[in-house]
């Protein structure tokens, strides 16, 4: 009998080795040893990969330049914000939060990011980055893994959604976690022994067979004890659910800060339809944070959701909007200053655009981010502009934190 | 210089044991390369002419087959042509990479087939990423790349895929009677992964005029492949410091002659080469002397395969690599014996259950990668516990099923990995319950996995 979690744990090997998996959601946890680093305070990042069309979620309905940019889209009433700005109605879910001073966004601001409009660039300047709990050629570099290096007591993993048709995130005793529910691997003993040898030297292979197996038995305790009845189909949009349920159990306990990602945003074509669908994530995501961290904790919650760049003013030929530069946050939480749209709104005159074309960015996507932080765990200026963020200027206080 | 049969067949194929009469050297995988496409005349996919025909029947009767059920039974026929089309054109790649002497040409269509990721949409487009292939990727390989970049882009899938069939110059005829606008898509792809990489020296403008350039082509399913010039931008339109003018399709294949010509794509392509066949981080002198070789040659991309054929970086770097998914299936069927005939002879459900899905689960959905920039090429990327689950699970179970008898597994150890084999392997395979197991191991090792 071969105990393989005490051939995992006898090798320290509980890195997963997907951090950059295309299908894959990292999660990435960090909490403090002992209560004092971080205190109560809960955030939420939520990277928005694809460019969300900051324009059609918080959209300038009383400038009157918008609806000739923009002659398809937008064309289903917004719910009114602030007279000026109207709220995409696929996020009519999350109206209650503004009227209760719980959602906020912010306009017209981006990363430094300028010119290319690459995806692949525009997120790697806005990666949160995983725990450093992986082995050191899979930790990806990151604002939050610079905070996990630069402030003591701190500690995080990282945890891996499976995304193949539904992503998915699994609970069991390994760490990390990376599996899809109609994986077995069913072994004889003697396979499994031999198998062990044969990954002896080969770190890489030993660790990925080794949690295999590890995941392969909690799955089948799961399947035991999960209602045949429920088995098998789901909404295939319950994987945005699930990661806000996994976020929000790990954040009632000692989890202080939290960052996933959602993707679906690169709208160029059929943006009506496309958008509404990653807006009803995003809604249920938040939705689901809010129900499942209870009033309390909820409280003491901010959630940023930030994207790589906004997109183009002018709508294609195509019913979407290609890249463009400055776009939107979504902000939400107990613990923000809601009912607001935050940020210099730039204007939408041609001469007031970014090479004519795109909104004119007024702010650093990741100053608002510094801020928070400071303002939730009271992270040193110094720290944020030169290890967390270099180059930041954060500027003054928004007062997005209450 | 003579290859390491474990090299040629790893780094460079589908895996062990080679064909009789393969190419072994440098110069003989390049001359065969130069030689006919056996595989394709044996093994044959249609072309999109082939898919022309029917997809646009469809197209020009599906109005009248809702009021006339005999036309609509027609219809209905030639749907599930296609559809089976595309399940039999998998069925023929596969046997191509299972009984290719010269396997070197199959991963270089791999590859390019990659590098121009076009993705399928429904059942009735299964067969139009094997018909792009077939007909702009393929006939390629061994030739210049602006010929490839050149049928690439007038393509019916890849004007699909990247939106160009959406995209109508903002003063073209057609915008300005039934508006319409541009989509830039394709341009900034075509600059950003196809040539010269994102890290060149392009600006947006550039992009936005290779949009309005680029308007015209297009692409639907009554008319086919069609450069409409009433959806042309008129007028000159200036890209990378050069101004293009001209009538009809004349100013875009000068740019795209020009683009394919550029040291920037010389050097993107042969970084990507080197980091498909080689070596996630490969060697800077190994790339560098690619892309001279390219250059030399004004885009031929023989002498650049030749570069690293022939560099030392190329055969000494460790199996630092992973077999894709689709790799790992090719190597296994291939190490088992199977025969292309055999495959080409297998019913839809054996060819979905051993190779299609295996795929997916593996994390390659064929034919359906996440994004235009194609597959990751990292080993961390493929060796996952989900990944090598799948791997595990394909090699204790399917070899029993497709060969018996099934062969001794220490000979399969050899006959697979040749040198490669580890003693530890070898000691682990002689003490397996049974044969199945036995075989599965040797599918399961790193040795087997890694290239």
């Amino acid at each position: 009998m071969i105990d393989r979690r005490n051939l995992l744990r006898g090798l320290g090997l509980l890195g997963c080795s997907a951090a950059a998996h295309p299908f894959l959601t990292s999660v990435t946890f960090a909490a403090s040893d002992g209560a004092a680093t971080l205190g109560e305070n809960r955030l939420v990042v939520i990277i928005l990969r694809g460019a969300m069309d900051g324009l059609d979620v918080v959209r300038p309905v009383g400038d009157p330049l918008l609806a000739p940019y923009r002659p398809t889209l937008s064309q289903v009433e917004s719910l009114d914000l602030d007279g000026y700005f109207g709220l995409n109605p696929a996020l009519a879910g999350l109206h209650p939060l503004w009227q209760a001073g719980e959602l906020a966004f912010v306009h017209a601001t981006s990363t430094p990011y300028r010119n290319k409009r690459s995806h692949f660039d525009g997120q790697d300047l806005l990666e949160a980055g995983t725990g450093p709990d992986l082995p050191i050629d899979q930790v990806r570099d990151g604002w939050l893994n610079r905070i996990l290096q630069a402030v003591p007591g701190l500690r995080a993993e990282t945890a891996f959604a499976v995304g193949r048709q539904d992503m998915r995130i699994l609970r069991g005793p390994a760490p990390v976690m990376e599996w899809a529910p109609d994986t077995s691997v069913s072994l004889s003993p003697q396979a499994q022994l031999l198998l062990e040898q044969v990954y002896h030297d080969d770190p890489l292979f030993l660790a990925a067979a080794a949690e295999a197996m590890a995941l392969s038995e909690v799955e089948d305790m799961d399947d035991a004890m999960m209602d045949p009845a429920k088995a098998g189909k789901g909404r295939k949009d319950d994987a945005a659910e699930r990661v806000a349920d996994y976020a929000a159990e790990r954040l009632r306990g000692d989890t202080r800060i939290a960052a996933f990602s959602l993707t679906g945003w690169d709208t160029h074509k059929g943006q009506g339809k496309n958008l509404g669908r990653a807006l009803g994530r995003l809604e249920r995501t938040i939705l689901r944070l809010r129900h499942k961290l209870g009033a309390e904790v909820w409280g003491k919650t901010t959630v940023l959701a930030m994207t790589e760049f906004g997109r183009t003013v002018a709508e294609n030929g195509t019913g979407g909007t290609d890249h463009g530069t400055a776009g939107a946050m979504v902000v939400a939480g107990g613990a923000i200053r809601g009912g607001k749209v935050y940020g210099q709104w730039p204007g939408l005159a041609e001469a007031d655009l970014f090479e004519r074309r795109d909104l004119m960015p007024t702010s650093d996507v990741r100053a608002w981010a510094a801020h928070a932080m400071r303002g939730l765990y009271g992270f040193d200026r110094t720290l944020l502009q030169d290890k967390v963020f270099p180059g930041l200027q954060m500027g003054d206080d928004p007062g997005l934190i209450l | 210089m003579t290859l390491s049969p474990s090299l040629v067949a790893f780094r460079f194929g589908y895996g062990l044991p080679l064909a009789a009469g393969a190419p072994q050297t440098a110069e003989a995988m390049l001359a065969a390369l130069a030689g006919p496409d056996t595989m394709a005349a044996r093994f044959p996919v249609p072309s999109y002419d082939w898919v022309h025909e029917r997809a646009s029947d469809i197209a020009r009767n599906k109005m009248a087959a809702k009021t006339d059920p005999t036309l609509q039974t027609r219809l209905e026929g030639v749907h599930a042509e296609l559809k089976e089309a595309g399940m039999a054109a998998l069925g023929a790649s596969v046997a191509r990479c299972v009984a290719a002497p010269d396997m070197f040409r199959e991963r270089l269509v791999a590859f390019w087939a990659d590098h121009f990721t076009v993705s399928a949409g429904g059942q009735d487009d299964a067969i139009f990423p094997y018909a792009f292939v077939e007909d702009a990727i393929r006939p390629h390989v061994a030739g210049h790349f602006g010929d490839m970049l050149s049928a690439v882009v007038h393509h019916p899938a890849m004007l699909r895929y990247l939106d160009q069939t959406r995209s109508v110059g903002p003063n073209s005829r057609k915008a300005k009677r039934r508006g319409g606008g541009l989509n830039e898509n394709l341009a900034r792809e075509l600059m950003e992964l196809h040539t010269l990489g994102v890290g060149a020296s392009y600006s947006q403008a550039d992009v936005r005029q290779l949009a309005e350039l680029l308007t015209g082509l297009t692409y639907d399913a009554r008319r086919g492949y069609a450069f409409d010039p009433a959806l042309a931008e008129p007028g000159p339109e200036t890209v990378l410091g050069k101004t293009y003018d001209g009538k009809d399709e004349a100013p875009i294949r000068a740019f795209l002659q020009d683009l394919a010509r550029r040291p920037e794509t010389g050097q993107h392509l042969a970084r990507k080469l080197a980091v498909h066949f080689v070596s996630d981080d490969p060697d800077p002198a190994m790339v560098t002397a690619m892309a001279a070789a390219w250059q030399a040659a004004d885009g031929a991309l023989l002498p650049m395969y030749q570069a690293m054929l022939t560099h030392p970086a190329a055969h000494a770097a460790p199996a630092a690599k992973a077999r894709q998914p689709w790799d790992f299936l090719m190597a296994a069927l291939r190490g088992l014996g199977v025969k292309g005939e055999d495959v080409i002879a297998w019913k839809r459900d054996r060819l979905t259950a051993v190779v299609l899905q295996p795929l997916r689960a593996m994390g390659q959905n064929w034919k359906s990668p996440p994004g235009p920039d194609g597959w990751p090429e990292a080993l961390e990327t493929w060796i996952t516990p989900q990944g090598l689950a799948e791997r595990i699970g394909w090699a204790m179970r399917w070899p029993a099923e497709l060969v018996s008898p099934l062969p001794e597994p220490k000979a399969f150890a050899e006959a697979v990995l040749g040198d490669r084999a580890s003693p530890a392997l070898l000691w682990a395979v002689v003490r397996a319950e049974n044969r199945a197991e036995g075989v599965g191991i040797v599918l399961s090792s790193p040795e087997f996995n890694r290239r």
